[in-house]
């Protein structure tokens, strides 16, 4: 080993750091795109916090004066055909796409818990049931199951979240089973049976915190995935209904006809999907690496 | 072998039936029916009208029962009428199955042709800029929802060209078809590609790592030789496995591509069915979606045995 390659190597595990401000630099340096993913993140949080004070406009106010205006000084980026406020919708938009992402993400997320630990640590026919109603739910496309539960439950912010939440739930639940199954028969839990512990108890205090890692990984690469199935299924008219501004719905009311005669109609609302997904995808990434070693780089 | 194919075809028989109540239960919890949707576009409210037309379409029998006509119904090849056209559902879906096929074959060539060796570039430059370039696209491609991705494409066509290409029926000749869907299968190829190129790269890291890249780069094989030709034959074999995710993530990307750039296939039609409440065509739909992503993982699975050698399924 050179002198200066352990140096480097010690730097990069992190090692000389000193207080919250060095462990800041240190995560920037060692991840610069989780760090954009982060930025990006938070601003999209802000925009959803404040979105009545940055907005400008009522997002739902019509004026039929001002249809289909071009971005510009009165509005920034424009006014749609019932003319609202393009940028205005925007940024109330992010509070749709956060609420959906979040909500379900976490609704996903609970019940994948509660599945997988019950089948990983009980076993027996609860863990075959599980497996086959896993198997099932995964035969189908994400984006298949969430427009039939979308339409089964009728169109509204609430049903949307649990429409892409169930789909969700058989990949939590796979990931937990298997952890769940490999914790089980490690000594601390047996030391915690010898001395008596409940059940309940080993689950919720033993194995429970040690899913943790894997589960914060897949709840942020779930989390782009969400945002992007609630912007599919309102850009086909069964998600979010009018007159909330979701940036899908924004888009299948624009869709082909202003391709050729409002341009911003069809880019902005785009653009703000990507880089709300692009932003979580790349602090997944990095989170990912964080808590994986073994993926890292990868 | 031979005991691992009768339990794995089983499974997929158990899968598929599990998917059929499920689908089923589901569309019935849809507030209003067909027959509500009719009327509420017609305007007339009579009663007894309603009841017979409900009659008619089998509407008012029990629940499992209607399941037991559909599945025993499926099992002797009827698959429904349309409620909608009221043309047999099997008249209705195929023809329209050989147009998303072709969109489907294009997209896996183009998302296969363009994952794989950026895939093997990224993992044999990590982290040099080429890297990062290539990872930053690649997770761009998964970010960008594909039916914005075609509107971009529309938005270009119209800019540089003028008009936007529109698929006309029937296509003039196979070739000219080929063409108006290569547009679509970019888009919906991209985002696939992403994925793929992903998986690559990972795959690729991996067995970099091994013992054996070490020892043929000791022995003093060429490096190209050791990147292209040691590992990339081991890295390839995971690649094989996301095609079977592959198929459920691109039939995700036709449905919206195919709406918006108005292709007459199976993936918009599950749509418009779904709004029409065409519970026929929208049960057998999303029984043939099941039906290929459960046969292209079996396939995959058994493709493992013949790419690798060391795998042995045992019952």
């Amino acid at each position: 080993m050179h002198g200066a390659d352990y140096e480097a190597e010690l730097t990069r595990a992190g090692a000389g750091i000193r207080g919250a401000g060095g462990h800041f630099r240190h995560l920037v340096r060692r991840y610069p795109l989780g760090a954009a993913g982060a930025v990006i993140v938070t601003l999209l949080v802000f925009a959803a916090i404040f979105a009545d004070v940055i907005a400008g406009f009522d997002p739902t106010s019509t004026d039929a004066t001002r249809t289909l205006a071009r971005p510009g000084a009165a509005h920034l980026l424009g006014t749609d055909f019932m003319g609202r406020d393009l940028f205005a919708r925007i940024v109330h938009g992010a509070r749709i796409s956060l609420a959906v992402g979040i909500g379900s993400t976490a609704l996903g997320c609970f019940f994948g818990v509660v599945i997988g630990l019950a089948s990983g640590y009980l076993g027996g026919w609860v863990d075959l049931l599980v497996q086959r109603l896993i198997d099932i739910l995964q035969a189908l496309p994400l984006l298949v199951l969430a427009l039939v539960m979308a339409a089964a439950l009728g169109p509204s912010l609430e049903n949307t979240i649990v429409a892409i939440a169930i789909p969700l739930i058989p990949s939590v639940a796979r990931v937990i089973r298997s952890n769940t199954l490999t914790l089980r028969e490690l000594p601390f839990v047996e030391s915690a049976k010898t001395v008596g512990m409940s059940e309940l108890r080993i689950v919720l205090r033993h194995i429970l915190p040690n899913t943790m890692a894997p589960l914060i990984v897949l709840a942020t690469a779930q989390l782009g995935a969400a945002i992007l199935t609630e912007a599919s299924l309102s850009f086909l008219g069964l998600g979010i209904p009018e007159p909330h501004p979701s940036w899908g719905r924004m888009l299948s009311e624009s869709a082909a006809e202003y391709v050729r005669t409002a341009p911003w109609l069809v880019l902005f609302p785009g653009l703000a999907i990507s880089l709300a997904v692009f932003g979580t995808n790349l602090l997944g990434d990095a989170v990912r690496d964080m808590l994986d070693p073994r993926q890292r780089g990868g | 072998m031979g005991a691992y194919l009768v339990r794995r075809s089983f499974l997929m028989i158990l899968t598929l039936f599990g998917i059929s109540v499920i689908i089923f239960v589901l569309l019935r919890l849809v507030p209003g029916n067909i027959v509500d949707i009719l009327f509420d576009a017609a305007g007339m409210v009579n009663p007894r009208e309603k009841l017979k037309i409900e009659r008619e379409l089998g509407l008012d029998r029990p629940l499992p029962v209607q399941y037991l006509t559909w599945i025993s119904g499926l099992a002797q090849g009827d698959f429904g009428y349309s409620y909608v056209s009221e043309k047999p559902a099997l008249e209705e879906i195929g023809p329209r199955i050989p147009v998303t096929a072709k969109l489907a074959v294009l997209a896996l060539v183009v998302s296969v042709l363009l994952g794989v060796p950026l895939g093997v570039v990224s993992a044999v430059r990590q982290n040099t800029p080429t890297d990062y370039v290539l990872r930053v696209l690649s997770l761009s491609g998964l970010s960008i929802p594909a039916f914005w991705l075609g509107l971009l494409i529309l938005m270009a066509c119209v800019a540089w060209f003028g008009a936007i290409p529109i698929y006309t029926e029937p296509p003039a000749s196979l070739w000219d078809e080929l063409l108006l869907l290569s547009v679509p299968a970019a888009a919906v190829g991209f985002r696939s590609s992403a994925l793929i190129m992903r998986l690559t790269r990972s795959s690729m890291l991996e067995v970099l790592r091994q013992d054996y890249i070490r020892t043929a780069r000791a022995k003093g094989a060429a490096p190209r030789s050791v990147n292209y030709e040691h590992a990339f034959a081991n890295a390839i074999l995971p690649v094989v496995t996301v095609i079977g995710i592959e198929a459920a993530f691109l039939i995700g990307g036709l449905i919206v591509t195919e709406t918006v750039f108005n292709i007459p296939g199976v993936a918009r039609y599950l749509v418009e069915s779904i709004r029409w409440r065409d519970y026929p065509i929208v049960q057998n739909l999303v029984m043939l979606i099941a039906v290929v992503v459960v046969v292209v993982n079996f396939a995959v699975d058994l493709l493992y045995v013949v790419l690798d050698p060391r795998i042995k399924y045992s019952g």
